[in-house]
């Protein structure tokens, strides 16, 4: 028996490189368009060119008879699927019946309303064009707020006045604090609609095995597990019958956190026709289709007293949900209920939430899904409050934290934050920037007529989503780890990764946790066949809820192979430790794979012990965990254009405990660009008809390489004390925190006009006409 | 996002690619950066696409007579970095370095956006200022005319059904001459909001020989005379600068989109034609 220890320096905390990158980069990965199998067909589908219409005839007969297509299916096909799911519910939720094509209306531009099922993708789409649809156009309503006003077109006759829901909540006192307070600002505040642009569109391949009477679902998605459930449910059959896979995804940004029609659709299209079926949806599609993100219009107001403490917020958010609820549309804005008073210490919140249908696609999870529409306005509104009482926008700030010593800290909203040191990501920012400094320049160059602006954002999150009791569908994970018979491991993790690289952070954990190579661990994940049942890849939850159960198998492990090791070394008194099973007494050793092998070839079993070594932990955790952090933009506007320049941006953030610097870093980054791209170029556009008038990527501008600003990222790490890991998760940091630094940034830069607030996105248009105007919007 | 059926021909020579363009269903595709996004919306469906990218005449940049004689079939990158146009017409290059991003640049080529006759593209601003022509070719003929009689209207130019365009026709420039090109982007697309163009000599402290073009602003790129008459012959003082700048749009219908409103686009066009007239200015010697 070998007495070398073969590994003992950790990896967690290393910026070791992505495991996943060499397939991604080689063009070797396989993503659902990839997939082809004999005897595929493929499905094109016909989508309502009206956001509102009643479907007075459809007209099949020519699509179905040009040579090559196979069948073609209308919602009359199809009434037994589905519906479409919603998992959030909410007290007095109005839910219209979703189907999975229409029937006699539509309710949006993009509406699915029959499918084509041909041999090629060009036959199917040129099957298309031979439907005739003969619509009667009704009146449409695409904004919000014009939904609610009396006389509005009904987008769902049944109910004209609009309102899907409200919800309302009441934390401490409020009305006592406005009545108390010194000053208020008062503000209305719009987070637009967001399309969330995933590099790769959606796309299914269902494939239905007569034989075995079971169907394999392909689909780019962040949730496998939850969509066997939900899709075997629409379409009738027995769950286990059903194995979905999930190839590489991507990037899905929350807007592949959904059950769509279409998944359902294609799986009942398989079984109809007996072959195998692809679709895969085309970028307008994508853009018509998939889901929105953000759609708030939110009336604030803050309360305070003169000298800067906050006293308590009353806001009025009124969510644009488009046409329909998917799976988690009218949750998403409650998330923004719980994350109204941003990390300050108030307690008194008045808040109230206001559902709307419009004829628009829906709106759901994108980055951030619902925090950063709160985070935006409470970050505005305590620009405004500074503003108003001529106080520095950093040091209102600080004076509103609650110090480290008041974690748990319990919020007016009901949560709890688990830890936190509000002031120290500030001050290491106003450090990094130089803040001082930038105010003096900033002074200079006012003298000189420039529009200088320094905006800070401090903010909060809710992330590691989350406990059972706070979600639709469980919040817990699930992990498998298995030390083969050779002694190398795989994880089967129930989450879903689709490019935050969790393959090499979960591969980082196991590898010191069981003292093999980072190269000896595989990381396997969505795929229903070989994975146990877990929940998947949103809100920032993957590494700190999945992570963790990967963390406690490892334990479990680790008390099985010291049994063996135990029984190899004839010894009571072992340890494990770099890799191998060490006697206390002798110093002898037996390495992993020795104990592996001795395991599964079991000549000799351990006194209770099975053969194997694996593992499997549900993890449900106590509480989510609460990232922060701070952001300072440095802005110039163009006085002659209104163009904006970020000449700075600082990011200082906290997501606990870092496992890979790397991955960090690769999150902070897409974050800010996401979020810079709400604050300065993105804006799904509705006419008044409901057309999307940014129907393609020509029009909706997504930041592109040279748009993004170098990031000065930095970090504080306070662990959390909800997950032994310590970490937070970092997903969304980067968009919450970054739209409302730039945005008071901006305002900051015209603040000499007058200026208190702009909403975005901050076009060069939109500026030039407040400077030209002087500051009146 | 997926094209109706056509039929595809690749030429190797000019007279081939006439034969084949003389079917009025063909289309000519050069670097397909607009014709193929039309025909994956089914916005455009030609019955067969005539590929001119491996006809070798029209690739090849020559200097000839004082000009510079560009293949129809020049991407914009290699515009953006051939040392010939670096030096003779740096202009051009300049501007072909602005257009879209890498991959429009490796692909598009001068010919196909002067044919598409785009109004935000970026070439007629400076094609324009420098006074260009396009040699064109039908089924038997040839001509050469000056850029301003090509274009028409928005999206549409004086060629003929089966003409191509051959040859664009720049001057050398004298090592004397400034020249700057100036925009704002369309943030989705890289397409020009407003473009400008500006071309000047200065000798004696007299600014003289002053050619502006425009892009983005009308339905189609222009030159704008007026701008050009009060510039020339001053000492290109700030004052005299803007005072030119103020004319641009002048007569012009402003394009209105959903990037910029008309407006807004006046605006910008005496803001970059001011931008456009100082830099030449400081390159000018």
């Amino acid at each position: 028996m070998a007495t070398t220890v073969t590994k003992t320096e950790p990896i967690v905390g290393k910026g070791v490189r992505r495991k996943e990158d060499p397939r991604l980069i080689t063009g070797t990965a396989t993503y659902v368009d990839d997939i082809e199998m004999p005897g595929m067909r493929y499905a094109a589908i016909l989508r309502s060119p009206h956001a509102a219409a009643k479907i007075l005839r459809i007209e099949t007969s020519a699509a179905a008879a040009h040579p090559g297509v196979v069948a073609v299916f209308t919602g009359d096909d199809t009434r037994d699927v589905g519906p479409v799911p919603c998992a959030a519910s909410l007290p007095g939720l109005r839910a219209p019946e979703h189907k999975v094509l229409a029937t006699d209306r539509v309710y949006y531009v993009g509406h699915p309303v029959a499918v084509v099922v041909a041999a090629d993708r060009y036959v199917a789409q040129d099957a298309l064009d031979l439907i005739e649809v003969e619509y009667e156009p009704q009146p449409a309503v695409a904004d919000p707020e014009k939904a609610l006003e009396p006389g509005a077109p009904a987008v769902h006759p049944e109910w004209p006045d609009n309102r899907a829901f409200t919800y309302q909540h009441e934390g401490g006192d409020a009305a006592k604090a406005f009545a108390e307070a010194d000053v208020v600002v008062k503000q209305r505040i719009v987070s637009q609609r967001l399309i969330p642009t995933a590099m790769e569109t959606r796309g299914v391949v269902a494939a239905w095995d007569a034989g075995m009477r079971t169907l394999t679902l392909h689909s780019s998605t962040q949730i496998p597990h939850l969509m066997r459930s939900l899709v075997a449910a629409m379409v009738g059959m027995p769950e286990n019958r059903l194995r979905v896979v999930t190839p590489e995804v991507g990037g899905g940004f929350g807007s592949k956190l959904n059950v769509y029609a279409e998944e359902a659709l294609l799986a009942w299209i398989s079984m109809r026709i007996g072959k195998p079926v692809k679709w895969i949806e085309s970028r307008r599609e994508n853009y018509q289709a998939t889901i929105h993100g953000r759609g708030h219009v939110d009336y604030y107001e803050l309360a305070a007293r003169k000298d800067g403490t906050i006293l308590g917020l009353k806001a009025k958010i009124i969510q644009d949900c488009g046409a329909y609820h998917q799976l988690l549309t009218p949750a998403i804005p409650t998330l923004s209920l719980l994350m109204a008073p941003g990390i300050y210490r108030f307690r008194n919140v008045s808040a109230e939430i206001i559902g709307v249908f419009t004829n628009c696609v829906p709106t759901d999870a994108y980055r951030g899904a619902g925090r950063p529409e709160a985070t935006h306005c409470i970050e505005r509104m305590v620009d405004l409050l500074a503003a108003e009482l001529k106080m520095d926008p950093a040091e209102i700030r600080l004076k509103n934290f609650p110090g480290p010593d008041e974690f748990p800290f319990e919020t007016g909203t009901g949560l709890s934050y688990d830890s936190g040191d509000y002031a120290a990501p500030l001050k290491k920012a106003m450090e990094i920037a130089g803040y001082e400094g930038l105010r003096e320049e900033q002074r200079r160059a006012r003298n000189e007529g420039r529009f200088l602006g320094i905006g800070i954002s401090t903010y909060g999150e809710i992330c590691a989503l989350g406990p059972s009791s706070a979600l639709p569908a469980g919040g817990w994970e699930s992990a498998t780890v298995r030390v083969e018979p050779s002694g190398k491991v795989t994880v089967a993790t129930g989450t879903s990764p689709h490019g935050q690289g969790e393959e090499t952070s979960f591969a980082q954990i196991v590898a010191d946790e069981l003292g093999v190579d980072l190269d000896d661990v595989e990381v396997i994940h969505g795929d229903t066949g070989i994975v146990q049942y877990g929940i998947g890849t949103f809100g920032s939850r993957t590494l700190a809820v999945g992570g963790t159960a990967i963390h406690y198998a490892c334990q479990d492990l680790k008390t099985k192979i010291k049994q063996w090791g135990a029984m190899l070394l004839e010894s009571d008194d072992v340890r494990f430790e770099g890799g191998a099973c060490v006697c206390n007494k002798t110093g002898k050793s037996v390495p992993l794979a020795e104990i592996a092998a001795a395991a599964y070839r079991a000549l000799k079993l351990p006194p209770g012990a099975e053969p194997g070594l694996v593992a499997t932990r549900f993890w449900e955790p106590s509480n989510f965990t609460f990232p922060f952090g701070a952001h300072i933009a440095v802005t110039e506007v163009d006085p002659e254009t209104g163009q904006v320049e970020i000449k700075r941006y600082v990011a200082v953030d906290d997501c606990g405990r870092i496992i890979n610097p790397l991955l960090v870093a690769g999150q902070i980054h897409g974050g800010v660009a996401q979020g810079l791209g709400q604050a300065l170029y993105e804006e799904a556009v509705y006419d008044e008809n409901g057309q999307l008038v940014t129907g393609e990527l020509m029009d909706y501008a997504v930041p592109k390489a040279t748009m993004v600003p170098h990031i000065e990222s930095s970090h504080t790490e306070t662990p959390s004390p909800v997950n032994p890991l310590g970490v937070k998760g970092v997903g969304e940091a980067g968009t919450i925190g970054c739209s409302p630094a730039v945005v008071n940034s901006v305002v900051d830069a015209l603040s000499p006009l007058g200026v208190k607030h702009i909403d975005m996105p901050l076009t060069p248009e939109k500026l030039w006409r407040l400077i030209a105007k002087g500051g009146q919007a | 996002m997926i094209p109706q059926n056509f039929d595809y021909a690749a030429p190797s020579t000019i007279e081939e690619a006439l034969e084949l363009l003389a079917d009025p269903e063909a289309k000519a595709l050069a670097g397909g950066m607009s014709l193929i996004p039309l025909m994956k919306l089914r916005l455009a469906a030609p019955g067969r696409l005539v590929d001119l990218r491996r006809i070798a005449g029209l690739r090849e940049i020559r200097q000839d007579d004082g000009a510079l004689r560009i293949g129809a079939l020049v991407t914009h990158s290699e515009i953006e970095s051939s040392p010939l146009v670096r030096s003779r017409c740096p202009l051009l290059a300049e501007t072909a370095s602005h257009i879209g991003d890498l991959q429009v640049r490796n692909a598009g080529t001068i010919g196909g956006s002067i044919a598409h006759n785009d109004p935000a593209a970026d070439y007629p601003a400076a094609l324009f200022a420098l006074e260009a022509k396009v040699k064109v070719a039908g089924k038997g003929t040839e001509r050469t005319l000056p850029l301003e009689e090509l274009v028409v209207d928005a999206m549409v130019t004086a060629l003929e059904p089966g003409e191509l365009i051959t040859e664009v026709i720049v001057p050398v420039e004298a090592a004397s001459t400034g020249t700057s090109y100036q925009k704002m982007r369309q943030p989705a697309s890289g397409f020009a909001i407003v473009g400008v163009a500006a071309r000047l000599e200065k000798s004696n402290g007299r600014i003289g020989s002053v050619r502006v073009g425009v892009t983005g602003l009308g339905p189609s790129g222009f030159r704008a005379r007026r701008v050009e008459e009060l510039l020339d012959g001053t000492a290109g003082s700030d004052g005299e600068i803007r005072e030119a700048a103020a004319v641009v749009a002048e007569g012009v219908e402003a394009n209105a989109d959903l990037h910029a409103s008309a407006d807004y686009r006046r605006h910008l066009a005496q803001v970059f034609t001011v931008r456009a007239i100082r830099a030449a200015l400081a390159r000018a010697s």
